[in-house]
């Protein structure tokens, strides 16, 4: 299929970007998104021109490098679905598609699709961990912890950390990604010393590096392509409820 | 170079906490003095970074992505074997012991191994207590399930993530450790080489890939934990940045490199689609605990459902060849991997792969009759993502139609030659986990990557590295940070003479373009199978791609900036000489053992042949400069414990 492209280009972080088109033909109906930006970069390269930076490893939808608004869409159009793992059956042979980085003020382009996500990192940081040394644990089998315990924190604990729903939320909300995290740590017996310390650190870590609130309109959830689920915010809420109460009285964990 | 393994003496049950009692200890006062630089972010480098910092080092860490969680190790999904016996089924340390080092074909350490069997369970109590979700059982306590190459069900997992959860389980570990001030994390850095002065690694050079930044990095003592080289074939399953530069980089700086032709070839990816193809995706091995695995009996079928004339479901069963059950019978479809994945290439090679790629390279995993039996519920329940990014990438509902699979490059064995305490014949210069050649032979069972990387990083370095530090470098001398040293001055302007290169070829032809090539080259002749004519067509035309690579490449941009296409240009450079070192390894070794297979050494049935008498040995080259051959050492294999066999899964 011959398709027609919209990329965001921008030089560098203090540099105004623009939207560019380029076309791009022959592409099969196989391939994938990062495959069809391959094949376009292969033919700037070989006419001399920059190719476009676009962040990208793993592709197979886990690593989360992977950071492209198609067509207005973080991931695009496909529902639970990385950039990496969208496949080019689902446009068809003409279309005109739009790509953008994230665009969110915590999350600064750093080259055309690139942008710096290290705010995710002093989220978990703050408080996304258990304090447990190398070495000094207790048999697995000591800690039972019920099947659907364990199964909601795996629903939390199966964020990529790409950001898609700091990009899909107008408020730039980070709340889903920092509920997801602290709710795995937080539902299991391992997690609870350090809950109500954990929470409240890593939701103020996350408010000052300057993501908005959470005013529920799920768009984050809508676009995760891990599907996490609103719940988990729900969990986040009640947990910080609780922590700033018992801190209130000198009494946080 | 002199290979002195190290490995202690004394029963091999007692071997490794003797060692750790005899080897020598920096108090816990000193830690803080030493410095140490951690390369990579995958399981073996950020729990060896997590560890090293909770003990009290001073650690920097290095990673090419923007995040040290993004480490290919997050790919794995199938789980991580441990000797817990938790199921009561007859697990113990030896058995893992022996499993592994049947599994590797005995071309791997024995002391090593009892070490990583013997860790094994530590590292499941670990994870557990970093909250790493593993599958559980309704009564609260851990499942399991079973894997290639084992008669027991000794594999945690969870869900078809493993590799992402003890990856974010290490890297939770690393976040309260960069938290506390003891490790720094240095995100898009990517190492360009390693510094040598007076025969120790005394540090690294990177570049910084936001701005080009050229920086040099000084310590006591330098851990690579960068994972394999798969990519030498640019189809694998491994990440689009994974790379050999650092280790390959090691090397040229006096690193042996042990047993590079030693690369597993995974039974279970989905076939390639075409020529734009970027990347393989694997389909993890856990499926063939449910998944049975055939190709039609003949020719005529199989023809019919390529071109879509027949859907397999109505070929019926006894036009079916379910061939690993039929070959293998007590181990069935969970055969080890490089016997799985031969079976495909000699299946789909007799006209009868039913894929509609170039070739028919493709077989069927079918999951009709475990539906059957255990309902689809269970079936999703069990692999639910798998069959959905299955149904993303080749659009086909897998629950319905059998999946298509052939193998494809995923892992390495060979790697970084290292004695027991994981140090290369560099002193101060380590490695862990992929990186490294010492626990897998010739083939790597499943469900052991990750046993290995966090067994290194977690258990191991953490005890061995005091032993080089407090004896070699010795307090006196610890805290080494400057860096205006010759040594230095030398390697840093290479590099950049490099780059200047690189930039200043002004040809036609992309990276990538040269990646493409050298991996058809690689694929063909030291691929699956592998022959002395083959091979030695390889090593011609390696080196006359080299030759236009470096009169043809074009890279577009500037050094001082974001340039993916300079960083890619550099590591296709280095894959550009190794491979040619990994064919002149395939070459040298005559045997077929593990992934390795040479059409000269098989029986009449077409099973591999070893050669105990002349290669019960690593193979460590030496590098001695551009223009001459690597020098070939052998360290020879002694099996004390189990007793060579030929291995046999019948």
């Amino acid at each position: 299929m011959n398709l027609t492209l919209k990329v965001w280009r921008q030089a560098d972080a203090d540099s105004d970007g623009k939207m560019v088109d380029y076309k791009v033909e022959d592409v099969s109906e196989g391939s994938s998104f990062l495959e069809m930006l391959d094949i376009l970069n292969e033919q700037l390269v070989e006419t001399g021109e920059e190719p476009i930076a676009f962040d990208h490893d793993c592709r197979e939808g886990i690593c989360g490098m992977c950071s492209l608004v198609i067509n207005g869409l973080p991931h695009g159009p496909e529902r639970l679905t990385t950039a990496c793992q969208l496949h080019m059956r689902h446009f068809k042979d003409g279309d005109t598609i739009t790509i953008e980085p994230w665009r969110a003020k915590p999350f600064p382009v750093v080259k055309d699709l690139v942008v710096d996500r290290s705010t995710f990192d002093d989220i978990q940081q703050a408080g996304g961990y258990i304090g447990v040394n190398t070495g000094a644990v207790v048999d697995a089998n000591a800690i039972p912890i019920p099947k659907e315990i364990a199964d909601w924190a795996m629903d939390g604990a199966a964020c990529i950390g790409c950001g898609a729903c700091v990009a899909a939320c107008k408020n730039a909300s980070a709340m889903l990604f920092t509920a997801a995290k602290v709710s795995q740590l937080n539902s299991l017996p391992q997690g609870e010393a350090e809950k109500d310390r954990r929470t409240l650190a890593m939701v103020e870590t996350m408010d000052a590096a300057g993501f908005g609130n959470c005013t529920n309109y799920g768009e984050c959830e809508a676009v995760c392509p891990k599907g996490i689920s609103l719940d988990m915010i729900s969990q986040l809420n009640r947990d910080y409820a609780a922590a700033a109460m018992r801190r209130l009285v000198g009494r946080a964990s | 170079m002199q290979l002195n393994s190290k490995i202690p003496s004394g029963p091999i049950e007692n071997k490794w906490d003797n060692h750790k009692f005899s080897i020598k200890l920096v108090n816990p006062a000193n830690k803080r003095k030493y410095n140490i630089l951690v390369v990579g972010s995958g399981l073996a480098g950020a729990s060896a970074a997590a560890s090293l910092g909770e003990l009290g080092y001073n650690v920097k860490c290095f990673c090419y992505q923007d995040s040290p969680r993004r480490a290919h190790s997050i790919a794995a999904q199938g789980g991580i074997n441990a000797a817990k016996n938790y199921k009561n089924d007859g697990d113990s340390i030896y058995r893992l012991f022996y499993d592994t080092v049947k599994g590797g074909d005995f071309r791997a350490r024995e002391a090593n191994v009892y070490r990583l069997a013997q860790v094994s369970n530590n590292i499941i109590d670990q994870c557990v207590a970093q909250g790493v979700p593993f599958a559980r059982e309704y009564g609260g306590l851990l499942d399991n399930r079973s894997f290639g190459g084992a008669q027991v069900s000794r594999t945690f997992y969870a869900r078809g993530q493993t590799g992402q959860q003890l990856l974010l389980g290490a890297y939770s570990a690393l976040n309260r450790q960069l938290a506390a001030g003891t490790v720094q994390m240095y995100n898009r850095h990517e190492m360009l080489d390693l510094v040598v002065e007076d025969g120790h690694a005394v540090g690294i050079i990177t570049r910084n890939m936001v701005n080009g930044q050229i920086d040099r990095w000084a310590a006591d003592a330098v851990l690579l934990a960068t994972g394999g080289y798969s990519n030498v074939y640019f189809l694998s399953t491994n990440a689009a940045g994974c790379n050999v530069t650092a280790a390959y980089r090691a090397h040229k700086r006096g690193a042996g490199f042990a047993n590079p032709c030693y690369t597993q070839i995974h039974p279970t990816c989905i076939p390639v689609h075409g020529t734009q193809q970027s990347k393989l995706t694997l389909m993890s091995e856990s499926l063939r605990n449910d998944g049975r695995v055939w190709v039609p009996k003949s020719k005529e079928i199989a023809q019919k459902l390529r071109n879509d004339e027949l859907h397999p479901s109505q070929v019926a069963e006894e036009d079916r060849d379910y061939y690993l059950e039929r070959k293998y019978p007590s181990f069935g479809n969970l055969a080890p991997r490089d016997i799985s994945s031969r079976s495909a290439k000699e299946a789909c090679d007799d006209d009868r792969g039913i894929a509609h790629n170039e070739g028919g390279n493709g077989v069927y995993l079918d999951f009709a009759d475990s539906i059957k039996r255990l309902g689809q519920d269970k079936i999703a329940e069990r692999y639910g993502n798998l069959f959905d990014m299955y149904e993303r990438i080749t659009g086909q509902d897998a629950y319905t139609t059998p999946m298509q699979i052939f193998p494809a490059l995923h892992y390495t064995m060979g790697g970084l030659w290292v004695d027991y305490n994981l140090m290369t014949s560099i002193p101060g210069c380590f490695a862990l986990g992929e990186a490294n050649f010492s626990d897998h032979g010739a083939n790597r069972l499943g469900a052991s990557a990750l046993m290995q990387g966090l067994a290194d990083g977690y258990f191991v370095i953490p005890y061995t590295i005091g032993d080089y530090l407090a004896g070699d470098v010795g307090l006196a001398s610890a805290g080494r940070s400057h860096t205006d040293t010759p040594e230095f001055d030398e390697v840093e302007n290479q590099l950049r003479e490099k780059n200047a290169k690189l930039l200043s070829i002004n040809g036609k032809r992309s990276g990538r373009s040269f990646h493409q090539q050298l991996g058809k080259i690689m694929w063909e002749y030291a691929g699956m199978e592998r022959n002395e004519t083959g091979l030695n067509k390889a090593l011609k035309l390696i080196p006359e791609l080299r030759e236009e690579f470096y009169n043809n490449l074009k890279v577009p941009g500037s050094d001082g900036e974001l340039n993916q296409e300079l960083e890619r240009a550099g590591r296709v450079a280095d894959f550009l000489e190794f491979g040619e070192l990994l064919c002149r390894d395939a070459l040298d070794r005559k045997e077929s053992c593990g992934g390795h297979f040479r059409s000269e050494s098989q029986t009449e049935d077409g099973e591999a042949v070893r050669d105990d008498e002349n290669f019960c040995n690593a193979s460590v080259w030496e590098y001695t400069g551009d223009d001459s051959a690597p020098v070939k050492h052998t360290e020879q294999l002694e099996f004390e414990n189990v007793k060579l066999a030929i291995r046999s899964y019948k």
